[in-house]
């Protein structure tokens, strides 16, 4: 049946994808592309671009494209489902654990050593997105900087640390800031 | 918590994860340093160190980061029926857009002023992200450990520059804090 077989190749995605975001996408090439070829490696390179552009992890992103184009709305629900099954049996058995073991004495140091190294792992993913905003994806040198998207995002920056402003609201002014500006420059050039 | 208070207060937990989960693009990371601005700054309902736990717990676990943090969230706010709302929040939003969008895919990824959009809201997510550093940072500086440093450091370096696996650094940097924790047992046999 076609809803246990989505069902099923995202469960094997949700559980083997360690790491988070990039590291799902090889996992998902060989379910969907590769062992059931359910969608062509064209149209799943546009899926990760898609992926890329709207909100929501890869994962459940991917499960909802290919559950749509296999078996409509229910192919969806039931490849979403498959996707984060494991992680509510893992993570919650884990929080659990957590929760008894956090005022035990070496949890307490694992934790204090654990927090420093994921203020680290925040500052990477998020230099990463600076560099592409800077860069505009492009090779790093001086004539690929995007001026406009360096402008906006010292702007915001600047805002969020200096006002603690809403930071959906910082983005949605971003997006638009850039909308306007770019358009001005192709008009007047 | 009587009946009423409790519904009110997984209402409000829905909204909010539903509300995040929709402007959130990008990875995981990014949709933790979002919850840390609701539930830690804006609710209370977490603090500073629960967030930074559940982050190293949601990124350590198998799966997408953002649906492992919206489980620990849940759970943390209101149990069980917490839990299954704030999964529920996080997983529609990305469900409906993807829907929508695999009916007129490639139209929306060509469209020029989309892509302006879009690249702008990048240069916001990327404000956000270190602002939050620069605040959960300053708060483990402030706390003079030099293993801290250290640990920050070497992972930050791991992580950007060496391009290592995420669950090393966390496995290390939990083995870290075991040393630490079988030292102090010792010290303490010693005296």
């Amino acid at each position: 049946m076609i809803y246990f077989e989505l069902f099923w190749s995202f469960l094997q995605v949700g559980l083997f994808s360690l790491g988070g975001g990039y590291a799902a996408i090889p996992l998902i090439q060989s379910q969907v592309v590769e062992s059931r070829g359910w969608i062509t490696l064209e149209e799943f390179t546009n899926l990760i671009t898609i992926s890329e552009m709207t909100p929501g992890p890869i994962a459940v992103n991917s499960a909802t494209f290919v559950g749509m184009h296999i078996a409509g709305l229910p192919g969806a629900i039931f490849a979403t489902l498959g996707c984060i099954f494991p992680s509510l049996l893992i993570v919650s058995a884990l929080f659990f654990l957590y929760a008894k073991l956090k005022e035990n004495a070496v949890m307490q140091k694992v934790l204090g050593a654990l927090r420093p190294a994921v203020v680290a792992l925040i500052a990477g993913a998020g230099i990463e997105i600076l560099l592409l905003v800077i860069f505009g994806g492009e090779a790093k040198v001086l004539q690929n900087v995007q001026w406009v998207s360096c402008i906006l995002f010292a702007v915001a920056f600047f805002v969020l640390r200096k006002w603690k402003a809403n930071p959906i609201l910082v983005m949605c002014a971003c997006g638009l800031g850039n909308l306007l500006a770019q358009s001005a420059i192709q008009y007047w050039s | 918590m009587k009946g009423k208070e409790k519904a009110a207060l997984l209402c409000k937990l829905f909204l909010s994860t539903l509300y995040i989960s929709a402007f959130t693009f990008g990875g995981g990371f990014v949709i933790v340093t979002f919850m840390k601005r609701k539930f830690v700054d804006q609710y209370h309902w977490i603090d500073e160190d629960e967030m930074l736990d559940i982050t190293a717990l949601a990124q350590s676990s198998p799966g997408a980061i953002a649906v492992n943090a919206a489980i620990l969230v849940g759970w943390k706010v209101a149990g069980f029926f917490g839990m299954v709302v704030s999964v529920l929040g996080t997983v529609l939003p990305p469900m409906v857009i993807l829907s929508v969008i695999s009916l007129i895919y490639q139209k929306f990824a060509q469209n020029t002023y989309v892509k302006f959009v879009l690249a702008g809201m990048q240069a916001g997510v990327a404000a956000v992200i270190l602002d939050v550093v620069c605040s959960l940072g300053g708060k483990v500086l402030s706390e003079k450990q030099w293993v801290y440093y250290a640990v920050m450091i070497l992972a930050f370096i791991a992580t950007f520059f060496l391009d290592v696996n995420v669950v090393y650094i966390i496995l290390a940097a939990a083995a870290v804090g075991i040393v630490q924790a079988l030292v102090a047992k010792r010290r303490r046999c010693g005296k």
